[in-house]
């Protein structure tokens, strides 16, 4: 009895986290001080284009070629993502990732690249 | 009849496979190690298919060889990420044979990206005569590498393999350190080693065009490995240990190409190794699959 009430929370309390995540609840985790970081590559004339081919490479797989998205994926065109977000929490969620909700960390990318993804996502409002 | 449509069924069952494979090949952005793991995981539903070589002279008038893996490696979720291994190896004046297989999986227990990521590694392996030298553990040397294929055939390993792979990223470099134990499932004892690399790509900044030979496409460092005794005689003595540069460049279409000279670092190392690799990366393996059966089915 004590096994299945274990086995019972447990599911609930994945349950929870994927419809967490799925609500966009990760922007509830990003730190005060990275929230507010600013784009170094805001400024930069080719930052879009750069951030495109980042795009395509390696998001279009998931997130559709018009950022369109699917029923696994999230589009990117959202009003989240576009206006709720800042720059700052962009960068935090390619950084580390919603590992359980199938979005991977980016980290390895490395920091200019994913500011210049982030110059893109951000001019697609 | 019933022959003849499994034949067909099996035939548009691969040209499936073909396609999927061949129109869907993704930037795979891969570290250039041979032997130390990352703690970057394979990317959710994508297939890495790679081929990983390894060409040595073992000293004392040993044969030169050529052992390779072919891995398949499948990113279940965005913190598992499991694999599947053949192994075989070429002997000159020898033979060439088939040495095994292995099958590992790695989880991140921490998810985010921290100043250091833990990654739990198992593997079981079912080799012998293996020369692919994925690993150095216990008292591996040079001297294992002078038996005859026909003898060393003989010698069956069952192993179970579990590593703690550490990795930072930090301003464009990775950082990794593996601890690794190895067990005999027969009665042999724990065996240790270790191996660490540090890698970083030439460029930072993606280029605003297309280009095939900027500096992004590239990756270098170094990596060192090597045993570190068994449970009854543990330390960096009586034992082999490799240190190289390595480098990986990720052509347009797809394929990454890694090589790396490795130098032994003691006598009971082999004295140079080449190792090169290729390996090409299928996003959204399954679902393309599936798909692709779903088209199939309609025509």
């Amino acid at each position: 009895m004590k096994m299945n009430l274990f086995a019972f929370a447990c599911v609930i309390a994945l349950a929870m986290q994927v419809f967490a995540s799925s609500n966009g609840a990760w922007l509830t985790k990003v730190p005060a001080k990275e929230h507010e970081k600013t784009n170094p590559f805001r400024d930069h004339a080719d930052a879009v284009a750069a951030g495109q081919r980042v795009y395509k490479d390696h998001c279009s797989h998931c997130h559709g070629d018009n950022q369109q998205g699917n029923k696994k994926h999230p589009q990117l065109r959202s009003a989240r993502v576009q206006r709720e977000a800042t720059e700052g929490d962009l960068h935090w969620l390619l950084v580390n990732g919603s590992m359980g909700h199938g979005m991977p960390s980016w980290s390895k990318l490395g920091d200019p690249q994913i500011w210049q993804l982030v110059s893109f996502l951000k001019s697609l409002h | 009849m019933k022959m003849n449509f499994n034949f067909k069924l099996l035939r548009v069952g691969f040209l499936i496979l073909c396609g999927a494979i061949f129109t869907a090949s993704v930037f795979a952005q891969e570290r250039p190690y041979f032997v130390t793991y990352s703690h970057e995981m394979e990317e959710p539903g994508n297939l890495d298919i790679e081929l990983f070589n390894a060409v040595g002279t073992p000293r004392r008038g040993g044969n030169t060889f050529l052992g390779s893996n072919i891995e398949f490696e499948y990113g279940a979720t965005a913190w598992w990420t499991t694999e599947f291994y053949l192994d075989g190896q070429a002997t000159a004046n020898d033979s060439t044979i088939f040495t095994g297989f292995r099958w590992e999986n790695r989880f991140r227990p921490i998810l985010g990206e921290h100043w250091i990521n833990p990654v739990i590694y198992a593997e079981f392996e079912d080799t012998s005569a293996d020369k692919a030298l994925r690993e150095v553990v216990g008292h591996d040397g040079s001297d294992d590498f002078l038996e005859s294929n026909a003898d060393a055939r003989t010698d069956k390993e069952r192993e179970m393999e579990l590593k703690l792979i550490l990795g930072s990223n930090y301003h464009g470099w990775n950082i990794s350190e593996n601890i690794i134990a190895e067990k005999n499932l027969s009665n042999d004892p724990w065996e240790f080693g270790y191996a660490i690399g540090a890698s970083r790509p030439l460029g930072l900044k993606a280029s605003a065009h297309d280009c095939t030979f900027c500096a992004e496409k590239f990756q270098a460092g170094v990596e060192m490995y090597g045993g570190l005794g068994d449970r009854y005689s543990f330390g960096l003595n009586d034992t082999s240990h490799y240190i190289g540069p390595t480098i990986n460049w990720q052509a347009p279409n797809g394929l990454t190409a890694s090589f790396s000279p490795q130098f032994g670092l003691n006598d009971f190392s082999i004295p140079r190794l080449y190792r090169f690799g290729l390996s090409y990366e299928i996003d959204q393996f399954l679902s393309r699959v599936t798909s692709g059966f779903r088209h199939g089915g309609g025509q």
